[in-house]
């Protein structure tokens, strides 16, 4: 039976060997057909290539462009080159194919050329003549298809730049292109791979048109740019926005290259913006020859690198040499150790978490207000009681801080100080934040600060071993004596003083060890705190999000703290596995994500995905089926239907992660209730 | 694998008894025959104390300026004699020799800044000494003991480098031109030519201005310290010009005072942040970080025989033995290198 599949397969291949051959065999004869055309026609005599033409253009609508182009390109590249004859033969084979197959003919000879020159040779100006081939050129492959690679466009773009004639059509195309980037429906609604296809068309084609055309159009090319850079920084996904701000700099240095650039502030850690970021500092067409070569340039250009820094590396060596004689002398001055020589610090330290406090509520003195910053961290591990009883005061000062002296650091030093507010006294400040968020006149940075310290103090509380002080670096003890990190009183000691060095490095030399035993670090055990505040972080949160305020519209036009106000519900039911109230909150975290389940924003739909995901991995599974049955079903029917209609790619992905855990969470329980 | 680094020696000995601030210090340079040395000490009170290192007490104090501050000493090539430059606006000529202290002779100066004035002496019974003159940006060049004027050095109207903070004559042998290095207020170290009465060179080396700076004429590199971060160094090549070699840059700004081993092989910076920093002068490479003070180092001095003394705003001069040349390393009492005892001077 084994032998019976295997030679089944076998004879698949073969058949799918023969008929790929049969393609390529169809093809070598139409080359050969071609040829004898030209003999032909260099004889005299009239004839038409429009068999060949119908028969190529058959050929490509099977599908089989990649065959049958595969062999004809070359072979036509290499004779177009220094032949007028075949390029006019070239010219009026592609303008024969039947219209209905000149998309297909089209595609398959854009990905079968090896760059824009051969495309001009090959295709001449049939996009100016033939009507099919300019609706397919320039709208459908820019407009209605997404699909195609970088250096197809490239080819593209390219053969339109070439010709004089074709111009004009280049520049109707970056019009259109920048109306469709600017709009901010598409923006919104677009899928992002669309977007990034458009974003690479643009840059392609100001590579390609000179200074004169740019000027000419440079007011609806800055209008364009101004609309399209709105849409883009508005959008709550990162990658758009940088996908904008990589497009608008580069229309700003094309368009104005004598004002001050445009510059956005943005990580180009990203593959793809750094690829984009290549494109538009791209040469164009004159060096595209060089380009495509480059397995010759690296190595012509390698070898006189080398030579140079050979040489220039020996005359630096005996310049080294010329010292040696007199640093024979300096021997005997051995340096000594510097390591204590710091910055000297100004002695205003306040030494109390109330002091601190009234610092950095009204002090003047910016030296003393910076001192008290960094100070406040370490005051507040020392001494927990104090910090309680200014907890909400504490909590008040530093949500209204700011950046007075452009302190390094300054952010970081605040949120960690928030949050150790926070988990010192989670109930009563949660209370206050949760309240504060809700609050008018705050700033958008503001409430998402809050959300951002709220769910670093969940963490903080929920996890067994709290994060280490980064004061103390000795490793946790393991075994009982251990003391949570909090409360060891060693504030600011940074390595073991020496004596201990020395002691401990004299008993580990005098004791015989038998056996070394378990190696693994037992990591500190404490209790979950996070249990009994967790309902205080969550429930305020989750009350008021559809009353809107005077300065404050979670519905409305605030829908980037809206989707952040989402992904931090979803983290606090993550965090709140094994609490007593994770029944309840998934319940109502449930509701709360059924109401907006239709949000037209991307970054909103994503963190209700997560917020449910993280509800069927913290709520156990006999309570999830006991007490929300028709809410899980109602979750499901919606998961699915965003896993095969949603615009956006992530979505889908994390629409199909929580079926899947909903499928488990199914699986587990039925061989329990199955009898 | 290196060896650990030591940790920064202590103070071979602390003098106290000053009783305020020190301002100024100075090695006796004569070679005594019994092979005591003395150092001299100017306070904020207007007080000079010779300290006798031997027996670590003082010896003599003298009161000559009216309970102002003393803010440069220097004693004479020849003869036991002591200039001290002092804010009631007298530089007085002492006379130590066979344990009298009288003052033999003074020049008025006008100049009620800080600058301290410079000597040019060869051991001639004539020498040259620079002050700050009348105006703020004057240097006045004086023949002593005759106390004539030869000249005074202005710059130009345009320039406006503000007031002289720090002098130093110098001359490259018998024979050549006297020439000054000043450094200004802006910042700038100028070179003049003083018998032609005009700057050869100048070169701007810090932002803040210059508080020290001193020379090595055998290298002809000098370095000079300021009220910013940054130590310069600059060489001065023979037409004569200046030149920034390096910069360096410290830990804490301000730097009080800088002066060069006699064996032109050790600097020494006396800072605002309480330290003493110890460079290595020919390759400028850090060597010691000496911390003892508690107020701002006003003042460094290092002996003929390498000891380094140190005076401060907390009243106490200290007194470090570090990379002693080996030859003259003459025993006290039988110290140690490093972690020396300390004696009390009453």
């Amino acid at each position: 039976m084994g032998d019976g599949r295997n030679a089944g397969e076998r004879l698949k291949g073969l058949i799918e060997v023969c008929r790929r051959r049969s393609w390529v065999s169809l093809s070598y004869q139409l080359a050969a057909s071609l040829w004898s055309v030209l003999l032909s026609v260099s004889g005299g005599q009239d004839c038409s290539v429009s068999f060949v033409s119908r028969v190529l253009g058959k050929v490509c609508v099977q599908g089989r462009q990649k065959e049958i182009l595969g062999v004809l390109v070359p072979r036509l590249t290499a004779l177009t080159q220094d032949s007028c004859l075949w390029q006019r033969v070239c010219w009026r084979l592609v303008e024969q194919v039947p219209d209905r197959a000149m998309e297909a003919v089209l595609t398959g000879l854009m990905e079968a050329a090896p760059g824009p020159e051969v495309l001009s040779r090959l295709l001449g100006n049939l996009v100016v003549k033939n009507k099919k081939a300019q609706f397919v050129l320039t709208q459908k492959l820019l407009f209605l298809q997404y699909r195609h690679t970088t250096p197809m466009l490239q080819s593209l773009l390219g053969y339109l730049a070439a010709d004089s004639q074709r111009r004009p059509l280049l520049v109707q195309a970056l019009k259109e292109l920048l109306e469709t980037w600017g709009s901010g429906s598409a923006v919104q609604h677009a899928p992002l791979a669309q977007q990034r296809y458009i974003s690479t068309a643009i840059l392609i084609c100001l590579a390609h048109l000179g200074e004169p055309e740019l000027q000419d159009r440079r007011d609806e090319l800055l209008a364009s740019m101004m609309a399209g850079v709105k849409c883009h920084l508005d959008s709550s996904l990162p990658a758009v926005r940088r996908l904008g701000m990589v497009v608008a700099e580069a229309l700003s240095s094309r368009t104005h290259p004598e004002g001050p650039a445009l510059k956005f502030q943005y990580e180009d850690d990203d593959e793809v913006s750094r690829e984009m970021l290549a494109l538009a500092t791209h040469q164009p067409l004159g060096n595209r020859s060089e380009a495509r070569d480059p397995s010759l340039a690296p190595p012509a250009t390698e070898t006189p690198a080398e030579t140079a820094g050979d040489g220039a590396q020996s005359p630096g060596l005996p310049q080294g040499s010329g010292s040696g004689s007199e640093l024979d002398s300096d021997d005997e001055f051995v340096p000594y150790d510097m390591s204590q020589d710091k910055v000297l610090k100004s002695s205003k330290v306040p030494l109390y978490v109330r002091d601190c406090v009234e610092v950095l509520a009204v002090s003047e003195d910016p030296e003393c207000w910076e001192a008290a910053l960094q100070a406040l961290e370490g005051l507040v591990h020392r001494s927990p009681e104090a910090t309680r009883e200014v907890s909400v005061e504490l909590a008040r000062v530093l949500l209204h801080l700011e950046d007075r002296t452009c302190l390094v650091g300054f952010e970081r030093l605040r949120q960690r100080a928030l949050v150790l507010v926070t988990v010192t006294d989670p109930a009563r400040v949660a209370e206050y934040l949760t309240s504060q968020f809700y609050a008018l006149n705050y700033s958008l940075r503001q409430r998402m600060d809050i959300l951002d310290v709220l769910v670093l103090a969940a963490q903080e509380l929920s996890r067994p071993g709290r994060l280490q002080r980064p004061g103390c670096y000795g490793s946790p003890r393991p075994g009982p004596q251990s003391l949570p990190a909090v409360a060891t009183p060693q504030p600011g000691s940074a390595a073991a003083p020496d004596w201990r060095v020395v002691v401990e490095e004299r008993i580990r030399s005098k004791t015989r060890r038998f056996s070394k035993g378990s190696s693994r670090q037992r990591l500190p055990s404490g209790p979950n705190d996070f249990n009994s505040v967790a309902g205080c972080f969550f429930f305020p949160l989750i009350q008021r999000f559809d009353r809107p305020l005077v300065t404050f519209d979670l519905l409305g036009d605030d829908q980037l703290v809206l989707g952040r106000l989402i992904h931090t519900l979803g983290a606090l039911m993550y965090l709140a596995v094994n609490t007593m109230v994770a029944a309840s909150m998934g319940k109502a975290l449930l509701e709360f994500v059924w109401a907006l389940r239709f949000h037209v924003d991307t970054y909103v739909r994503q963190g209700l995905l997560s917020a449910v995901a993280s509800v069927l991995l913290s709520v156990p599974a006999e309570r999830l089926l006991g007490d929300l049955p028709d809410e899980l079903l109602e979750a499901r029917s919606w998961l699915a239907d965003v896993a095969e209609k949603d615009v956006d790619e992530d979505c889908r992905k994390m629409a199909v992660r929580a079926l899947l855990l909903l499928e488990r969470l199914k699986d587990s329980l039925l061989p329990a209730s199955s009898p | 694998m290196a060896a650990p680094l030591q940790p920064p020696p202590d103070p071979q000995f602390v003098l106290r008894g000053v009783q305020s601030a020190v301002n100024a210090l100075h090695f006796c340079r004569e070679s005594q025959a019994q092979g005591s040395s003395l150092l001299f000490s100017g306070s904020q009170s207007g007080l000079v104390h010779i300290w006798n290192l031997q027996t670590r007490r003082a010896v003599t104090i003298l009161d000559g300026h009216g309970g102002q501050s003393v803010t440069w000493l220097q004693s004479l090539p020849q003869g036991s004699q002591l200039l001290s430059q002092g804010r009631d606006l007298q530089l007085c000529l002492w006379d130590l020799a066979e344990g009298r202290n009288a003052i033999v002779d003074s020049v008025h100066l006008e100049s009620v800044g800080f600058c301290k004035s410079s000597i040019l002496a060869d051991g001639q019974p004539c020498w040259m000494l620079a002050v700050p003159g009348k105006d703020t940006d004057e240097v006045q060049i004086l023949e002593m003991p005759s106390k004539t004027s030869v000249c005074t050095l202005k710059p130009e109207a345009d320039a406006k480098p503000g007031m002289p903070m720090c002098l130093r004559l110098w001359q490259a042998n018998c024979s050549s031109r006297p020439l000054l290095l000043a450094g200004y207020e802006d910042g700038s170290v100028a070179l003049w030519d003083i018998s032609e009465r005009k700057v050869c060179s100048q070169v701007s080396c810090h932002e803040e201005p210059v508080m020290g700076l001193d020379f090595d004429s055998q290298k002809a590199r000098g370095v000079s310290g300021s009220a910013g971060k940054a130590l310069a160094v600059w060489s001065l090549d023979g037409q004569p010009s200046l030149q920034v070699c390096s910069t360096h840059e410290l830990t804490n700004p301000g730097i009080a005072e800088v002066t060069i081993r006699p064996d032109h092989k050790l600097l020494a910076t006396a800072g605002w942040d309480h330290r003493i920093r110890v460079f290595h002068w020919k390759t400028m490479k850090p060597l010691a970080v000496l911390g003892f003070h508690s107020a701002s180092v006003h003042c460094v001095a290092f002996a003929a025989n390498g000891l380094l003394a140190a005076g401060s705003k907390d009243q106490r001069i200290s007194v470090w033995s570090l990379y002693r040349p080996r030859d003259s390393a003459t025993p006290f009492l039988g110290e140690s290198e490093v972690g020396g005892r300390h004696f009390t001077a009453a």
